[in-house]
């Protein structure tokens, strides 16, 4: 093996001073992700006026009607603390419509409990809470995931027939949840992903046209220590955006964020994994075109279904089994675990799920990329 | 052991045979010049020869080694400019020579070498800002960091300004006195009669002449030529009135000259004519008159056609 660290370095000494010098990689480097975070974080987590509103109709009478609502209404904040972030929840009467009743007050979400819900569930039978939401807005997710999480709590007492116990615990852990909690890792998976995805999938068929492989091949140079300097140098820019979207995320919108060694984990493996990847997708196609074809095939389903904006937790059944392909899935998946969650025995498998396809890929993309042609 | 040696060489890309059986050899310490039309397959046997490309069949040795299997390690000992050389967008030339001495292990002083290319008053420019003609004097600084034994220079001077070629054409000198191998491909033809040892003439991926232009302008060439300006009654006069072959244009008449004898015809033929004439002039062919004629429509050389 001749690898040598110091041409390494050098490497990426010349490529880390172009990226700073191009406007793009400038652009994409430090202010993108702080563009990203407080346009998101203002959209969905916002202030007053974008707040949004949760119509709650309790058709039951009984007590668990009565503790449910309690409990969805401990994840929300109080309607009143306009300049705080989150959902509102508000009482609808019960002797109206309540699709027409949401259509009067111009909102889409709303959550009916039945009027037999405490019978029933006292009784061990099944019954179905009704979430109202618009499948386009964001908000709705993340009250489906809300109601997702209560409803759970609530069959979890219901099995174990304990039903009173257990409320407080479990308010005090889902009160913590904020959407901009989840925002946080998953726009750093986004950064991580964006990137070099690009970057590599760009540089591979340019560097080809303009035959700078065919220069870089006449040097001492290596392809494994040319991939490597590119790795290293998107695991500083990943680690940037990680720095930058955390201290907006908790500064500006209140975000509760665990520091620990695991996130560095992900801040490793993810540009690692997406290095690669775009490197090996620029390398088997043959045109720039289809380069940024592929490309954009490869990176639009995981920009936007790996639990980027909003969590995978909250989407329909199908699209979760989409995402449970998506490698960037197991990156902010790992990273909501260490971060939120503090679980490191859930993260170590999205950690060892991550190295293993890493490992692969970059295999593949040193082994199928070409400095010189036949 | 000559530096480079090639032997039935051949490279097709689909239906083109862009290389259809060279065989050529370089002494170490010689300037070798290899000329031929657009797509006469200069490139692809430079490239070949720099192990950035397979060859189809035939040898190719540098340094004694097999470009393709041992690339690495001829990479350390040759230096190359590529044809339409292009770098990396940011980098100013100060930062590239360091770059590559860094990769190559070696200690050099940028700005020495930039001098030596007469690049110093562009030093901290970053390369897209270059002009034309600095980016391609960078490759000419790039490909001689690594202080190499054999020099390939793919058109290393188009698109430079007549200072700049000068400047190019030192350097190359010096590679030669310093002892170093210089494989070069030009469409000027007064660069490689200037720097050249010996010049190969490439079409369609053939060699049509070889050897020292003197060598390839007596052996090809038609002999003496006699130039003179004037115009069409002068070139009407001579086709009709003497058997010399005459090819006129353009306010220039050209008679072939065989001997002495065609010499004098010639001239009374053009007193007797009473056209107006002037500057006459008496010329061997040049190497350009040669390689015209070589890569000419009409061919003229058997193996060279197609
Ligand atoms: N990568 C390629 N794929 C297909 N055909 C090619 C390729 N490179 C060169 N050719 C063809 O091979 C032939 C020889 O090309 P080459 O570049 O070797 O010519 P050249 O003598 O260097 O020409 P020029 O003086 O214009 O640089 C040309 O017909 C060209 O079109
Ligand atoms: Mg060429």
């Amino acid at each position: 093996m001749r690898f040598s660290l110091s041409r390494t370095m050098s490497d990426l000494k010349v490529y880390g001073r172009s990226s700073l010098r191009s406007r793009e990689g400038f652009f994409f480097t430090l202010v993108f992700p702080v563009i990203l975070i407080l346009l998101f974080g203002a959209i969905f987590s916002g202030g007053g006026v974008s707040q949004s509103t949760v119509y709650v109709q309790n058709n039951d009478i009984g007590p668990v009607g009565a503790a449910f609502v309690s409990a969805l209404n401990s994840t929300s904040n109080y309607c009143s603390n306009s300049s705080s972030a989150g959902l509102c929840l508000r009482l609808a009467p019960t002797d109206v419509n309540f699709s027409q009743y949401l259509s009067s007050k111009s909102a889409s979400d709303g959550i009916v409990i039945p009027a037999n819900f405490s019978l029933a569930f006292e009784s061990g039978q099944d019954v179905n809470v009704t979430v109202f939401g618009n499948p386009s807005s964001t908000t709705s997710a993340v009250v489906s995931g809300i109601v997702a999480e209560v409803v759970n709590g609530f069959n979890v007492r219901g099995a174990t027939g304990v039903h009173h116990v257990g409320i407080a615990s479990r308010t005090a852990v889902s009160s913590n949840y904020k959407y901009i909690d989840f925002l946080v890792p998953g726009l750093i998976g986004f950064a991580a992903l964006t990137s070099p995805m690009f970057a590599m999938v760009n540089m591979s068929s340019t560097y080809r046209r303009d035959k700078v492989f065919k220069l870089l091949s006449l040097t001492p140079l290596t392809k494994t220590e040319w991939l490597l300097s590119k790795i290293i140098w998107y695991v500083c820019t990943t680690v940037v955006s990680f720095v930058l979207m955390t201290a907006v995320g908790v500064y500006v919108f209140g975000a509760h964020i665990a520091l620990n060694w695991g996130i560095g984990m992900f801040l490793l493996l993810g540009p690692f994994f997406f290095v690669s990847l775009g490197m090996l997708v620029g390398t088997v196609s043959n045109t720039p075109e289809a380069a940024s074809v592929v490309g954009n095939l490869v990176t639009f389903p995981m920009m936007f279904l790996s639990g980027t904006f909003f969590p995978v937790s909250s989407m329909p059944k199908y699209l979760q089994a989409v995402a449970h392909v998506l490698p960037l899935y197991y990156m902010i998946d790992g990273l909501n675990e260490v971060m939120i969650y503090g679980n490191f025995e859930a993260a170590y498998t999205d950690m060892a799920l991550l190295l293993a396809i890493s490992v692969v890929v970059f295999a593949l993309a040193v082994k199928f990329f070409r400095w010189r042609e036949d | 052991m000559p530096a480079i040696e090639v032997s039935g060489l051949k490279k097709k890309y689909g239906d083109i045979q862009a290389v259809d059986g060279t065989s050529f050899s370089v002494e170490e310490g010689e300037v070798f010049s290899l000329l031929g039309p657009n797509g006469a397959g200069k490139t692809t046997t430079i490239e070949i020869l720099e192990g950035l490309r397979n060859k189809d069949s035939g040898t190719a040795k540098v340094l004694g080694l097999d470009p393709w299997a041992s690339g690495y390690e001829l990479h350390k000992r040759i230096g190359v400019i590529p044809q339409g050389f292009k770098f990396l967008d940011y980098p100013t030339p100060k930062e590239a020579i360091s770059y590559y001495g860094a990769l190559f292990g070696k200690k050099v002083d940028p700005d020495e070498l930039l001098r030596r290319v007469i690049l110093d008053d562009a030093s901290n420019v970053w390369f897209q800002n270059l002009s034309g003609g600095q980016k391609q004097k960078l490759g000419m600084a790039l490909s001689l960091v690594n202080d190499p034994h054999v020099i390939f220079l793919d058109e290393p001077t188009t698109g430079l300004d007549p200072q700049a070629r000068r400047a190019v054409w030192e350097v190359v000198r010096k590679l030669k006195d310093e002892g170093r191998t210089v494989m070069l491909t030009t469409h000027y033809l007064e660069e490689a009669e200037e720097l050249a040892d010996r010049v190969a003439i490439m079409k369609h991926g053939k060699i049509v002449a070889m050897g020292t232009t003197e060598e390839i302008e007596s052996r090809f060439g038609s002999g003496q030529r006699m130039v003179v300006k004037g115009g069409d009654d002068l070139l009407k006069y001579l086709r009709e009135n003497t058997r010399l072959r005459v090819e006129g244009g353009a306010g220039e008449v050209t008679i072939f000259l065989r001997d002495k004898a065609d010499a004098m015809a010639a001239l009374g033929a053009i007193e007797e004519s009473g056209a107006a004439w002037e500057d006459l002039t008496v010329r061997r062919d040049s190497l350009e008159d040669v390689f015209l004629k070589l890569v000419g429509e009409s061919g003229g050389v058997g193996e060279g056609g197609e």
